[in-house]
């Protein structure tokens, strides 16, 4: 359609070694609240269609909003731990624009006037480089309906036989975060964009605001890119590229767009300012709709509500409230458990920091927990195509596993069979190592029957040991070990075997 | 004997409803016969809802049969407009884009409507979303004023107004934007009241300009006004502009007022609505009226607003560019009226077109077009924000005024009723008449306008009282002081001397 459309991709690196990317990211997250953002209508995942609405939410005649005051709590909540200035006062405004999802007409949305704003937040990238984002601001709004484009080819409006609209979604509470341009991350930038969506996908689940699965929509980005030729150069013109909606698919937007702008202005073409559809199948961006001056939305404050205006008090309450951030709590945790770098980082990525830290709150050492989780549990997991936390074990029996090791009764070699029968659904380890007889043996005196019969069978290592050579030692060891099945604490057998000898 | 029903005032059919003289199955019953006798002229009503009235009043018979505890008004027919949502009743606000439409639930104002049992006559008709002051931009047809079939019966509620002169009601609700309660009110000698911003609920209110809109009682006398605004009034959870407080005592202040002493109140005449522009019949009742005020005790004292001249140009910005957003609504998506294109694709935008096209009137097409403009990039400021500062000087001028004066005073329409299609073709000159209401909207004061006398022409004028806001009990002890008065000077109700209106006979 357009000439920026024909030209050829630049090869990712070869576009980052001659453009600076900048990045823009707004993140709008649905608000777990039980209610809408304007009225009483219920907030729930998965209800048959249209059966989730009130008239204010319909947007029938004469129908008015109020103000849901958890969505405020959770807007605050969200903008304090992004560091950011909670508003005195701030006001809803309507945002006028025709479309059939949108039941009056408008969004009530804040324009002029968010509820938070100047903040930043530090994001961690793969190799524990911290980079900071600056945040312009956090501000409420409603989301939309949801159409349905049924009997086109691409599910989308055009082509589509006719549409239907679910308006449960609609005046669903949503904060949208937007950042300052994102400069300085140069070839990392994927990255950086990827990281920073799941750093506020990690701040919504600590906050508690709100379930924040990516997969059902509770977090939709919308990733600005525009390149410069050098970090010096005024900031180029932007693309935006609409929900993308996981995070593999914001590094994969990203590459692409740079690739393909770095094409475009290679072409000596100009980028043209637009939104984009991002191609799951694929990894490529199309055009959307041109973004023009014409486009006006004829914003003004919303008549229909008055000002909200948090009291300085309650700030501070909601302050006073928050959990530790998820850089921070990590970078805690990796401290007192004493795990290096490479270690947390890959305790991060297994989703374990949770479990492992409830292991070892459970009385497991950090060492004992992580060899678990990391080990025989992240196989298992691994085995099966679940998440760790999907496995029917919970951190304290693994702690009771653990302490059944260090307390002798069992060996590692048996814990792992008495996790089989935990994994079995058995129950707990002590009740498995009962039921299963898997306790060590520790009674001398089958021990030494044992011995006795293995030293029997092979008196030339007898002679050998007592010439002073304890090398074949553990061939007498391995008899008895065979003979106890394995349930014999090696140590003690040791212990026996050269005192039945020496005497 | 029904005809003696439907002239009793509300509060006297209150009284004889609870002495059991007559029961509200009677008393609705007279006032459905009234309507099917006169309303083929008058056109007051798009919709007579007997059934549910009867059933209602049926049900406050038996309540009262059985001893149970009422509100004062229970049993009392009432008309409500038809711009106010009623749960399975048709409401259109006068326009074709929602006739046929039965909302699914009730008005805030009309669910106290309801608990309190009144039985609910009918709805009142209006100027197409309450946009007009004639009633002639009805999308149903004209309604017509009592007092002279050839004339306006005011708007936008020119329908509750015809309903309560005409007989068929003793009580109507009404909304008023920019004068749309009062001054039907001073055209068909009746009184109306637009409470305080924020005293009666506006859920369930189809909105016009959302910062303006406030409804309030029709009636034909300042006490029942007073009884039915305590009914209506007060604060709903459901509207975030309803005000958290109690309701001001305006029954008793009625009541007080009618003893007649009105010692110690200073009233401010509002040099800039008077004059020029003011018909001279208007301008001899208004101050005869504040004649009778100083008789009562009253001090009269001239007071300037001199930001009042603007008032006009302002509220003719912020209304349309809150009704271009408010009646965005309207396109055909879910509910009411539904136009596809006569030719060509037809696509959710074409729908919404060829509905509002179809659906909308002339008047509602300007100021959607007017407020559109006005909000546009660019044009913010200039419109809409100037208008905004405006509303700031008026308010201003109001608090200065309200430091010398506890109420202030000026006619309520420059004019009498005039002809139909007198102003019809000329928009600026029908949105004059709105020139001594508009302020009150606009600073959110409360404003009442009571009949004060007919003019040359023989036809009704109004008198308007505003009150700083919240104090609307006010507003009743001035217009019941002042309505006792000219009663007596009158020999009885201004409305006695209405021309009797052509019956109909009953099929029945």
């Amino acid at each position: 359609m357009t000439a920026a459309t024909t030209t050829d991709l630049v090869a990712y690196e070869d576009a980052v070694r001659r453009y600076d990317p900048v990045l823009g990211i707004e993140v709008h997250v649905e608000l777990g609240t039980l209610t809408k953002m304007f009225c009483a209508a219920e907030v729930a995942y998965g209800g048959e269609p249209n059966t989730q609405v009130t008239p204010v939410s319909l947007g029938l005649p004469g129908a008015l909003p109020v103000v849901n005051g958890k969505a405020v709590e959770y807007a605050i909540r969200i903008g304090l731990a992004l560091n950011c200035t909670i508003a005195e006062s701030c006001r809803f405004a309507r945002k006028n624009y025709f479309y059939p999802d949108v039941p009056k007409n408008f969004q009530t949305s804040q324009y002029d006037e968010p509820i938070a704003f100047d903040g930043w937040i530090d994001i961690e990238l793969d190799d524990g480089e911290v980079f900071r984002v600056e945040i312009e601001r956090a501000h409420m709004e409603e989301d939309a309906g949801k159409n349905t484009h049924v009997g086109g080819a691409t599910g989308r409006i055009q082509g589509a036989e006719y549409s239907l609209v679910d308006y449960n979604r609609a005046g669903i509470p949503l904060v949208e975060i937007v950042t300052r341009p994102i400069e300085g991350a140069g070839e990392r930038a994927p990255e950086v964009a990827r990281a920073y969506v799941q750093t506020l996908r990690d701040i919504f689940r600590s906050l508690d605001v709100s379930e924040a699965r990516m997969e059902r929509g509770n977090v939709r980005a919308d990733v600005n890119l525009s390149l410069r030729p050098t970090p010096e150069s005024p900031l180029g013109t932007r693309t935006e590229t609409k929900n993308v909606n996981s995070f593999r698919s914001i590094e994969r937007a990203v590459r692409y767009e740079v690739s393909r702008q770095a094409g475009v202005l290679d072409a000596g073409l100009p980028v043209i300012q637009e939104t984009r559809h991002f191609h799951e199948e694929d990894g490529t961006t199309s055009s959307g709709r041109v973004k023009s001056d014409a486009e006006d939305y004829r914003y003004f404050p919303e008549p229909d509500l008055v000002p909200v205006a948090p009291s300085r008090e309650w700030v501070e309450e909601i302050r006073a409230t928050l959990p530790e951030m998820p850089v921070a709590r990590r970078r805690r945790l990796q401290k007192e458990w004493g795990y290096a770098d490479a270690e947390m980082r890959d305790v991060v990525n297994a989703g374990a920091v949770e479990l492992i830290e409830a292991t070892i709150a459970a009385g497991t050492s950090a060492a004992g927990a992580r060899k678990w989780w990391m080990g025989e549990l992240a196989r298992r997991a691994k085995q099966d195509e679940i998440t760790l936390e999907d496995l029917v074990v919970t951190p304290a029996q693994i702690a009771q596993l653990q302490g059944l090791i260090e307390s002798g009764r069992i060996n590692d070699k048996i814990a792992r069979q008495v996790l089989e029968g935990v994994l079995a659904g058995e129950g707990d380890p002590e009740a498995v190592v009962v039921s299963r007889g898997l306790e060590i043996v520790s009674d001398d005196g089958a021990l030494l029957t044992a011995i006795d019969d293995a030293l029997a069978a092979q008196p030339d290592i007898v002679e050998k040991v007592r010439g002073g050579n304890q090398g074949p030692v553990g061939a007498i060891i391995g008899a008895v070990m065979k003979a106890t099945k394995g349930q014999a604490d090696a140590k003690r057998v040791r212990e026996l075997v050269l005192d039945r000898i020496g005497s | 004997m029904t005809n003696d029903i439907t002239r009793l005032s509300a509060s006297d059919l209150a009284s004889a409803l609870r002495s059991k003289t007559i029961t509200s199955v009677e008393a609705t019953q007279a006032h459905l016969d009234r309507i099917a006798a006169v309303d083929g002229d008058l056109h007051a009503f798009l919709h007579v809802s007997s059934d549910e009235a009867l059933a209602t009043a049926a049900e406050v018979d038996a309540k009262r049969a059985g001893g149970e505890e009422l509100h004062p008004l229970a049993g009392v027919p009432i008309a409500v407009k038809d711009v106010v949502v009623t749960k399975g009743l048709p409401t259109t606000a006068g326009s074709k884009i929602l006739e046929r439409w039965i909302p699914p639930y009730d008005a805030t104002l009309v669910e106290r409507i309801k608990a309190a049992g009144l039985p609910i006559l009918g709805k009142t008709n209006m100027d197409e979303f309450a946009m007009g002051s004639s009633t002639e931009h009805s999308a149903f047809g004209n309604t017509k004023n009592p007092w002279d079939l050839d004339r306006i019966p005011g708007g936008s509620g020119g329908g509750s107004a015809a309903a309560v002169a005409g007989f068929e009601a003793p009580l109507a609700i009404g909304t008023d934007t920019g004068g749309s309660i009062r001054q039907p009110g001073a055209v068909t000698g009746t009184v109306g009241v637009k409470p305080t911003y924020g005293g009666v609920s506006r859920y369930g209110l189809i909105a016009m300009a959302s910062s303006l809109d406030q409804a309030g009682p029709v009636t034909r006398t300042v006490l029942d006004a007073a009884l039915l605004h305590e009914l209506i009034g007060g604060h709903d959870p459901h509207d975030s502009t309803s005000i958290n407080e109690p309701v001001p005592g305006v029954v008793a202040a009625a009541r007080q007022g009618a003893k007649g002493d009105l010692k110690g109140l200073r009233v401010g005449v509002v040099k800039e609505l008077s004059g020029e522009g003011y018909q001279a019949g208007v301008s001899a009742r208004f101050d005869e009226s504040l004649e009778q005020l100083r008789a009562l005790g009253a001090e009269v004292v001239e007071v300037s607003c001199p930001s009042f001249a603007y008032a006009l140009d302002a509220y003719y910005l912020i209304m349309p560019a809150e009704a271009s957003s408010n009646l965005a609504k309207f396109d055909g998506m879910r509910f009411g009226l539904r136009v596809e294109p006569a030719d060509g694709p037809v696509t959710a935008e074409r729908v919404m077109g060829a509905t509002r096209g179809a659906g909308f009137g002339d008047e509602v097409k300007r100021r959607v077009i007017l407020g559109t403009y006005a909000l546009s990039a660019g044009y913010y400021d200039a419109y809409y924000g100037s208008a905004q500062k405006v509303r700031t000087l008026i308010q201003r001028d109001f608090a200065a005024a309200f430091e010398r004066a506890d109420v202030l005073v000026s006619p309520t329409a420059p004019t009498t009723a005039f002809k139909f299609g007198e102003k019809l073709d000329d928009p600026l000159a029908m949105y004059l008449n709105d020139v001594a209401t508009i302020p009150a909207n606009l600073a959110g004061v409360p404003g009442m306008s009571l009949p004060n006398g007919l003019s040359d022409d023989g036809l009704p004028v109004g008198f308007q009282i505003l009150a700083p806001a919240k104090a609307d009990d006010r507003l009743y002890r001035v217009g019941a002081a002042l309505e006792a008065a000219l009663e007596s000077s009158w020999g009885g109700p201004i409305l006695n001397k209405a021309p009797e209106l052509k019956t109909t006979e009953l099929a029945r």
